[in-house]
């Protein structure tokens, strides 16, 4: 379903601030492949999603998904086959509209944007129902503007925008880790829900250890721009924390660095 | 009095077609676009021309309006395909449109007096000679503000159908949140390129209205219209009703009638008519150093780091 290939990625080339970000990254996701990918700050997890979402070019090498070759293709045209939700909650949807407005948005992702109305009543019957399964009330307030709800609330809506219309890939970035706690699981598990159900392709940044190995069946570890682990089915089901830490030192030869993955 | 008044209205109507364009770009695209100092004074100068020359008056307005629409056109490419910050591309457009409307209009300024304008055929009107408007002095402003209302009537209709299309739905969610937008797939380069060909073409029809109105076209008509803009939509936000949509488009128009009673009275009072553009921009800093109108300062910071387009890249995940 992706097919990441040979990729690299250097910003600033060529300045005293240059960084290679990327090292040839090779990855291949299956269909209905739910992969969690963690790494310490800065080992690039964001960068190979922007890569893989257009939001950057990539320097070498080839994206492929579900058959079609997109390495070159501009970001708001790959949009169509992808899902996407953010670490922060404020960038996912468009603060001054609607609930309703923005879901509609994303309802249209992918296809040609006409003269016809933004958004029809049949719709608003569609969304309501939706955004009942979130069971945070949402559907009873689809005109309130966005820029009105939590920033939990926010981003179970983007959620549910990313996965409206059965996309082919869904990357999702640590987009949890600007929730509270208890918010977090919520939308965790509404995650795991709309995944499992939906049998979605998804790549899922987090940072925290336990829940990389908790959900999906294969797990991604990136360090400096590489991918350092790539666990899979059985023995991921197997994998505690500590395995993965001793498995990160031997493999890196260093420590694992990042608080928030050790204090989860 | 009431001359004075009706004046003021008429004057508001036209000047709010203006506003209505300003409003696109400023408020829901983020933009401060420059280009409007340019394309209103392009606007009088493609009507005048053209009038001048006996082209039908409202051929010669449709003609200001495709003029204003690809001066936007040409702000838009600079910005979104040459990577050109907002405002200096809004300024390279307004600058090269100085030299482009002084070979339109061939002088500093075109006289129209006597020349049949848009408003002609409502002079011609019996039910705008009639004795009582004959007496109170106002048969030269009837044809404007019937013209004016009509005009301004049919751009908000259509422009609250438009923005509640597919096309303009995008175009809001471009000015809101362009990463989203993006994300969503949506070109956004391209719906910031049609906002601001709507947006000039308004703001081009609104100076061939002037032109007419006044009976000639110059050179210098455009300066410190977007400030004339922001004080008009400010006014309008205060005074009236903002909730919908619609009542937004409303409450610019009364806004700019407000600003143009303002300034008639003022006037009135004795200012001097040289002070009137120190009198605007003092009062719009004055609204603008209050919290309540901070959100007006967003596009302009916006433009200087380089717009809607070029904001995002910085602000990494
Ligand atoms: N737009 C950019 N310009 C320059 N350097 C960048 C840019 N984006 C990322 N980098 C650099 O690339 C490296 C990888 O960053 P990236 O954001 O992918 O890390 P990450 O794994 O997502 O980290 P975190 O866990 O902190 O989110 C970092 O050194 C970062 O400073
Ligand atoms: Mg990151």
């Amino acid at each position: 379903m992706l097919s990441v290939s040979r990729v690299y990625k250097t910003f600033n080339i060529g300045t005293v601030n240059e960084k290679k970000a990327l090292k040839n990254i090779c990855l291949h996701l299956k269909e209905g492949d739910f992969v969690t990918l963690i790494g310490g700050n800065g080992s690039g997890k964001s960068t190979l999603l922007n890569c893989i979402a257009g939001v950057y070019d990539v320097d070498e090498g080839s994206i492929i998904i579900d058959g079609a070759d997109v390495t070159k293709i501009p970001e708001h045209k790959r949009a169509g086959i992808l899902g996407r939700v953010f670490q922060d909650p404020m960038v996912g949807t468009a603060a001054n509209m609607g609930i309703e407005e923005n879901l509609a948005l994303a309802y249209r992702r992918g296809k040609k944007r006409t003269f016809k109305w933004g958004i029809t009543n049949k719709e608003r019957e569609l969304y309501k129902e939706m955004l009942s399964q979130l069971g945070l009330g949402l559907e009873n307030r689809l005109s309130d503007k966005v820029g009105l709800l939590s920033g939990g609330q926010r981003q179970a809506l983007t959620l549910l925008m990313a996965t409206l219309n059965q996309p082919k890939l869904l990357l999702l970035d640590e987009h949890t880790a600007a929730l509270d706690p208890k918010t977090a699981v919520k939308v965790l598990e509404l995650t795991n829900k709309f995944v499992t159900e939906g049998n979605l392709t998804t790549l899922m940044v987090t940072h925290n250890m336990r829940d990389a190995i908790k959900y999906g069946n294969r797990l991604i570890m990136m360090h400096d721009g590489r991918i350092l682990l790539d666990i899979k089915n059985e023995a991921k089901q197997k994998l505690t924390v500590e395995d993965l830490l001793q498995r990160f030192g031997q493999a890196s030869g260093e420590e694992f660095a990042s608080d928030r993955a050790l204090l989860a | 009095m009431l001359q004075i008044i009706l004046g003021a209205l008429m004057l508001g109507l036209l000047w709010a077609i203006m506003t209505i364009g300003i409003y696109i770009t400023y408020r829901i695209l983020g933009i401060a676009d420059l280009t409007v100092e340019g394309s209103i004074a392009m606007g009088a100068a493609i009507a005048a021309n053209c009038i001048y020359g006996g082209v039908n008056p409202y051929l010669a307005t449709f003609l200001a309006l495709l003029g204003g629409m690809a001066s936007g056109l040409c702000t838009g490419l600079l910005h979104t395909k040459l990577k050109i910050p907002s405002l200096l591309s809004g300024i390279l457009t307004m600058i090269a449109l100085y030299s482009i409307n002084l070979r339109i209009l061939g002088k500093a300024n075109v006289s129209l007096l006597r020349m049949d304008t848009v408003y002609t055929i409502f002079l011609k009107m019996s039910f705008l000679n009639n004795n009582l408007f004959v007496k109170l002095g106002i048969t030269h402003l009837m044809p404007v503000i019937v013209l004016g209302i009509i005009v301004v009537l049919g751009i908000i209709t259509i422009l609250y159908w438009f923005f509640g299309t597919e096309i303009g739905c995008s175009i809001r969610a471009t000015g809101d949140n362009p990463q989203m937008s993006r994300a969503q797939g949506i070109n956004t380069n391209n719906m910031i390129v049609i906002g601001l060909i709507i947006s000039n073409g308004l703001v081009a029809v609104s100076g061939a209205l002037i032109a007419q109105q006044q009976s000639f076209a110059d050179i210098q008509m455009g300066t410190g219209s977007i400030v004339i803009g922001l004080a008009s939509a400010i006014i309008g936000e205060v005074l009236f009703s903002k909730r919908s949509f619609f009542s937004r488009l409303v409450s610019l128009v009364f806004g700019a009638i407000t600003y143009r009673v303002i300034i008639a009275l003022v006037l009135k009072m004795g200012m001097p008519a040289n002070d009137l553009k120190l009198f605007t921009a003092i009062t719009v800093a004055v609204a603008l150093a209050l919290p309540e109108f901070s959100s007006y300062l967003r596009p302009i910071t916006k433009s200087i780091r380089g717009g809607a387009s070029g904001a995002i890249r910085k602000q990494s995940l």
